[in-house]
């Protein structure tokens, strides 16, 4: 035990809140992940994640706290999605991209601007690779608040979530307020890539909102497994990352520690992997999954 | 007429410049079980659509025992042609079946052993029972289809739609889902529409058909709509109904290689 | 503006312009936005990786473009999976993060590597940067009937003799040269944006190959002129105006095609 965990590691202050709000971000993003997964939504999550670079980067810039900017803008640009129909394209395009490159020219402004004016050094690198250890201490109710907000908002409505990704058809004939069940569920994940953001940045909170979901849905055939199994996966993927990232102060180089974010991506992606290797193809049958393909989907990606 | 299930009166529906619809009017008893045959393009989607409230009229009335249809009515049950499924979605057969018992309200619900048993009975009564515990992504067509007919009846509708059920099914495939929804529909109670290009696997079982082509329908018994006359006039152009070997052809005279082939393929000459 | 240092600025910031206008134009063609975020997102690792190393940071970028190249060529062959690009791409930067951090400089570093550092460039890096320009842009030359065959009628391509594999292998070991070049100057998330933003607005102008390939080429070496005038006045990073201008001429080009498409007649 005492090899694993450096001396002054359970008595540390920051240690607490970083596990302590850590745990809660983790689940929230975890629970929100599976869904948007579900939903062909993972590209969403990671155009929100850039506008939230932007975000985080400018209110750095106006001397606020970056959850309030990751926040704003994240869910700004949920509206603004909502509005323009741009979420329900499934996959990567050139346009989103391209408009996405706006997003970030602007943060890479916004940072320099900011580092102009004040002499903190490092903290783009924490907007933009976050840092769990140096959350400030006023900001943790928004934080824990934000996620109980997301987690409560897709609880509710995960019957509606499945039937409508089911069918949307099916959904609306039924009574289903689809559009607004999906705006809902957009401002849900704005609000989760926020909180991973705080965790592990910006840049990189794709990782903790896609990752642990992801390989939810490999190890489980329900709902409701897959959401718990989520859960820990993304709990355990943070308190791994917690501890490695503390221990690392004793790694080379000295005194600074490797950042926690490289940790919980490489532990999410490894998790990612491990599935990958135990899970077998299903014999003797055709998925009729694949007829359902719309042509857009079979052309995406490379 | 008084007790009629479903009734359209006056039908048209126009989208984007063109008449998809043109005043169509028909009506569904109770219990019954009708067949919605046509070929391709002829309007058949949008006019489930329209009965299911999803594409509003232009003109017309679609009447529900009688009185406009409501808004969250649950008692039209649907299986759509298109599933958004992927393989990896964690939805086993049973929960897919669940949820049509609630998937429609919002909030959680406690487990409760009166809805596994409704759902265990549903899934035996579809021959699903096998495959209960599978992902719902990685089913053949056919097992899919008889997944979605459990879900949209366990609600207890008194009406189900199909949206071409039986396309992109090998033919035992086929005969099974017919003969699964004949008979369920029979001890539920439940009235059909069912959707199709080939008229011939639901012989056995129709008590009716609308024939939908161009945007118009004929409605009656099978001898009285699949005839030269009727159909020609519903095309617009002529029409040929050739019965042979006990399955009934429609196939339009040689105008353009083309709509000969699409009215041949329609009616299973070509598959 | 045009002296001394200047000079290695402005060769170099033309030579990226017209690669990324070349590459970008084909890029677009055959679809690769994955590959467009992919490489450089592994060449972000690698420069920090080589800086740390004390190597040449350009040939950290180079061999980790090459590498990266060669993994996204076995990658893509499986079946589409939105999560396992997405969490690739992220944990390329996740590594990178690793790389930079344990540098002394990491957050002026992190920052050029993302976002571009185009007043930099010392005059040995500008002779590389001459060197793989002319390599890509000969490469390209050499593959252009065979490539655009290839990108735009594949089976077509396949038929005549042209291995869709070869193309596909050889396109993405330019953009690694090209990719090599672009980070340091617009910096890793902004290449994307410099390489589609102006091709995609070329594309939405006219169908020409060539035509568009040029256009390609010369809106991108706008962006890249007005961003080193314009920061050279104001210090601002060159990334900020290569995304926000290669948004705005991708939509520019897009307005202008709904608009033409408007005044000229529907084919019934």
């Amino acid at each position: 035990m005492h090899y694993i965990f450096e001396p002054g590691f359970f008595g540390s202050g920051p240690v607490h809140v970083a596990l302590a709000v850590g745990t809660v971000i983790a689940i929230t993003s975890a629970v929100v992940g599976v869904f948007t997964v579900i939903r062909g939504q993972s590209f969403a999550g990671h155009s929100l994640a850039d506008i939230a670079t932007t975000g985080g980067s400018g209110a750095f810039l106006v001397g606020v706290n970056q959850f309030w900017g990751f926040l704003a803008f994240g869910t700004g640009a949920a509206a603004f999605m909502e509005m323009t129909g741009v979420q329900r394209r499934r996959g990567r395009d050139v346009a989103t991209g391209v408009v996405l490159g706006a997003a970030l020219g602007l943060a890479a402004l916004f940072l320099y601007l900011a580092t102009q004016s004040s002499s903190t050094t490092g903290a783009s690198f924490t907007i933009l690779f976050g840092s769990i250890f140096v959350i400030t201490t006023s900001t943790i109710p928004a934080l824990i608040v934000s996620a109980l907000l997301a987690l409560a908002t897709v609880v509710v409505l995960a019957r509606v979530l499945l039937l409508s990704s089911l069918s949307s058809d099916i959904a609306a004939a039924r009574g289903v307020p689809v559009r607004a069940v999906g705006t809902a569920f957009l401002m849900a994940l704005a609000i989760s890539v926020a909180l991973s953001a705080v965790v592990i940045g910006a840049v990189l909170s794709t990782a903790l909102l896609i990752g642990p979901a992801a390989t939810a849905l490999r190890l489980a055939r329900s709902p409701v497994k897959a959401v718990f199994t989520a859960a820990a996966a993304g709990v355990l993927t943070v308190w791994i990352g917690i501890v490695l990232a503390y221990d690392s102060y004793y790694w080379p180089p000295a005194g600074r520690g490797w950042p926690v974010s490289f940790f919980v991506v490489t532990l999410t992606v490894g998790g990612y992997l491990l599935t990958g290797l135990r899970r077998r193809e299903p014999q003797n049958r055709r998925p009729a999954a694949q007829d359902n393909h719309d042509p857009e989907h079979a052309c995406s990606p490379a | 007429m008084a007790d009629d299930l479903l009734r359209l009166e006056n039908v048209s529906v126009r989208l984007g410049g063109r008449e998809i619809l043109e005043d169509v009017s028909f009506s569904i008893r109770p219990g019954e079980f009708t067949g919605l045959i046509g070929p391709n393009g002829a309007g058949k989607t949008t006019l489930l659509r329209v009965i299911l409230g999803l594409q509003p009229v232009t003109s017309g009335e679609v009447l529900l025992d009688g009185a406009p249809r409501p808004h969250r009515d649950s008692s039209i049950g649907y299986v759509p042609q298109k599933l958004a499924i992927e393989p990896d979605m964690p939805l086993r057969v049973r929960d897919v079946v669940s949820l049509g018992l609630d998937g429609q309200k919002f909030g959680l619900r406690l487990p409760s052993r009166a809805r596994r048993e409704r759902v265990s009975d549903m899934l035996t009564a579809v021959g699903a029972q096998r495959y209960a515990d599978a992902r719902v992504g990685e089913l053949s067509g056919g097992e899919q289809q008889r997944v979605m007919i459990a879900h949209a009846l366990i609600s207890r509708p008194r009406l189900l739609l199909l949206d071409e059920p039986l396309a992109n099914l090998d033919i035992s495939s086929e005969q099974g889902i017919v003969s699964v929804l004949a008979r369920l529909a029979r001890a539920e109670h439940v009235a059909v529409l069912l959707s199709a290009h080939d008229m011939n696997p639901l012989m056995p079982v129709m008590d009716r058909i609308v024939y939908a082509a161009a945007g118009r329908v004929a409605v009656g018994g099978t001898d009285q709509v699949v005839q030269p006359e009727v159909l020609s006039r519903l095309y617009g152009r002529h029409v040929d109904v050739i019965r042979v070997h006990g399955r009934i052809l429609v196939v339009a005279a040689p105008e353009g290689v083309d709509e000969a082939e699409v009215a041949a393929e329609d009616a299973g000459v070509i598959r | 503006m045009f002296t001394g240092l200047m000079l290695n600025t402005w060769i170099a910031g033309t030579v990226v312009a017209v690669i990324a206008g070349v590459t970008g134009f084909f890029a677009v063609l055959r679809g690769s936005t994955f590959a467009a975020h992919a490489i450089p997102n592994g060449a972000f690792a690698g420069a920090a990786g080589a800086t740390l190393l004390g190597f040449n940071p350009l040939a950290g970028l180079a061999a980790f473009s090459v590498a990266g190249a060669l993994g996204i060529a076995g990658l893509s062959r499986r079946a589409r999976n939105d999560v396992a690009t997405a969490l690739t791409l992220v944990m390329m930067l996740g590594v990178g993060a690793l790389f930079v951090s344990w540098s002394t400089e990491y957050a002026q570093e992190a920052y050029s590597l993302l976002f571009g550092e185009v007043f930099g460039v010392s005059s040995d890096e500008v002779v590389p940067i001459l060197v793989l320009g002319a390599l890509s842009i000969a490469a390209i030359a050499v593959m252009f009937r065979p490539l655009l065959l290839s990108s735009a009628l594949p089976e077509v391509a396949e038929a005549r003799g042209v291995s869709a594999r070869a193309m596909e292998l050889g396109f993405l070991l330019v953009m690694a040269l090209a990719t090599s070049m672009t980070v340091p100057v617009v910096g890793a998330l902004l290449m994307f944006s410099l390489m589609i933003g102006p091709s995609a607005a070329a594309r939405s102008l006219t169908a020409r190959p060539v035509l568009a390939m040029t256009l390609a080429v010369m809106l991108a070496l706008v962006t890249v002129w007005t961003g080193i005038v314009v920061s050279y006045q104001t210090n601002w990073p060159l990334g900020f105006f290569v995304g926000v201008m290669g948004a705005f001429f991708f939509l520019a080009g897009r307005a202008c095609r709904a608009a033409a498409s408007r005044f000229r007649p529907r084919v019934a």
